[in-house]
């Protein structure tokens, strides 16, 4: 039997080389910022000024980056193509798993940064407050959005997160 | 020997939350302004999230200790009087402090509340502790990070008062409380506006070999290869370049960590009262992993076992560790 592992890695690896049509994941995306959005109003406090700052956030191992603005009151966050990307203030590149688990607060944030897993450029200050920011989020970011996308998304989520952990029981 | 308190950090409501469920005993904290020497943007409390953070905190047998350890330049002082009555009417289990009109205030105002006296005092002799206990009834010193633990142990013998050493953190060798480094690049005080390398003025740049630079402000103060581990952006843990290191060197301190976990009985038994876990800037993974290692390690010297250590090392800054002056002043 194969490991279920090295199954999804070949097919993640296989996505990451395919061009993506950005269109359909435009109103996905900004589903999933609406949500965060709405379950935790106290992150923008926290943002303060970096509210209107400009976030590219370069998914290292896909074709596509998303950009962020977290105004509350005008949230952009939507899949952009890299060799087009818009005018920003601050630029963090990594890939999508190392990401998400910073996300979930699995990782430091420091410590991917010190082993150079996590690249950023640009304004060091709104980068400092996002993540700070986030990291104030308790609970699972990653697992709400999965729950938005049912049974197929937590699917999804455990299947990424097996990639960087091994496989994990399931959860009853 | 000692109960070994653990002193735990949170830059967020949700990181101080996280240190007491991993079993911190006591947490120390600060306001969103330069009342204390982590004042990053995005970080630290609202007064309503301090008084949360301590219903919390003592609901679950935890302290909370308010950082108030910089230094108020002349004429705001305001600030800090205005943030000690906060934490007093918040509930804040000890003040930690720095400056001595600062220590007076509260000692004055605040007489029932202890003061801990920040490493920020730079206090390494049984002089000047003995000062601070005398003229404003200290109650814990927290000593520098350049004390060998046989100095450690003959300064608690002459002194009143509790020791707090940091156990894992910053390697620390400065002068605390007088480094103007950050302020000769910037013009920003690490001392009295709380910051250390302002990230405002922090810039990484991509070089074409793959590499980055790290600058402040006009300067580059390092350069890591494609595949070389990187430390913080701070001028005390640059590489420079002169006639006799033309390929960059460490002039001041390599971007190493403290980690102590090993000397943990041998602290105990010189004497030293609480643990302090370096890190308000850092995520909940570190808070949860660095506290929950050290929770076991010190439960463990306690009971009489050989601590389980927990391997740390991802955590470090430049993924590198050391015992520095507790183990002997030739770390170098």
């Amino acid at each position: 039997m194969s490991d279920p592992r090295e199954t999804f890695a070949a097919l993640w690896g296989r996505f990451a080389d395919l061009p993506v049509p950005l269109l359909p994941l435009q109103p996905v995306l900004y589903r999933i910022v609406r949500r965060i959005a709405a379950r935790h109003p106290e992150l923008f406090d926290r943002l303060g000024p970096h509210q209107r700052t400009n976030f590219i956030i370069d998914l290292t191992d896909l074709p596509l980056a998303l950009h962020l603005r977290p105004n509350p009151r005008a949230l952009v966050f939507r899949a952009v193509r890299k060799d087009r990307l818009p005018r920003h203030d601050a630029h963090i590149a990594g890939d999508v798993l190392t990401l998400l688990r910073m996300l979930d607060a699995e990782v430091d944030g420091d410590a991917i940064f010190f082993s150079r897993e996590l690249e950023i450029t640009g304004d060091t200050e709104a980068i400092v407050t996002l993540r700070n920011a986030l990291d104030d989020v308790e609970g699972s970011i990653a697992e709400d959005v999965a729950a938005m996308f049912g049974a197929a998304g937590r699917m999804a989520l455990r299947r990424m997160r097996d990639m960087a952990h091994g496989p994990q029981l399931e959860s009853v | 020997m000692t109960a070994g308190e653990l002193v735990c950090p949170a830059g967020t409501p949700a990181a101080l939350r996280t240190a007491v469920d991993a079993g911190a005993d006591s947490i120390y904290c600060g306001f969103q302004n330069a009342t204390n020497a982590r004042n990053f943007p995005g970080l630290n409390f609202t007064p309503q999230e301090l008084g949360k953070s301590v219903e919390y905190a003592h609901s679950k047998g935890a302290r909370i200790l308010l950082a108030l350890n910089t230094y108020p330049p002349a004429g705001k002082f305001g600030l800090w009087r205005e943030a000690a009555d906060l934490g007093a009417d918040l509930g804040v289990d000890a003040f930690i402090v720095a400056d001595m009109g600062v220590a007076a205030y509260i000692a004055k105002t605040h007489p029932d509340i202890r003061l801990h006296l920040s490493v920020q005092a730079a206090a390494a002799s049984p002089d000047a502790i003995c000062y601070y206990v005398r003229e404003f009834g200290v109650k814990r010193v927290v000593l520098p990070r350049i004390l060998t633990i046989p100095e450690i142990r003959e300064i608690k013998a002459e002194i009143p008062c509790e020791i707090e050493t940091f156990i894992f953190g910053n390697h620390g060798l400065m002068v605390e409380g007088r480094c103007s480094l950050t302020n000769y690049a910037t013009g920003l005080s690490t001392n009295m506006d709380g910051v250390c390398s302002p990230a405002h003025l922090v810039e990484y740049r991509r070089d074409a070999d793959d590499g980055m630079s790290t600058r402040l402000g006009p300067f580059t103060i390092d350069r890591f290869g494609p595949q070389e581990s990187a430390g913080y952006p701070t001028i005390c843990k640059g590489r420079y370049v002169n006639s006799e290191h033309p390929d960059g060197y460490y002039a001041f301190e390599e971007p190493i960590s403290l980690n102590l976990s090993r000397l943990l009985p041998a602290l105990m038994d010189a004497g030293v009262d609480a643990f302090k876990i370096e890190g308000r800037q850092r995520s909940r993974a570190y808070v949860k992993k660095v506290v929950a290692a050290f929770r076991a390690a010190v439960d463990d010297v306690r009971a009489g076992r050989e601590p389980a250590l927990a391997d740390l090392a991802a955590l470090t800054e430049g993924q590198k560790q050391t015992e520095g002056a507790f183990q002997t002043k030739k770390w170098r």
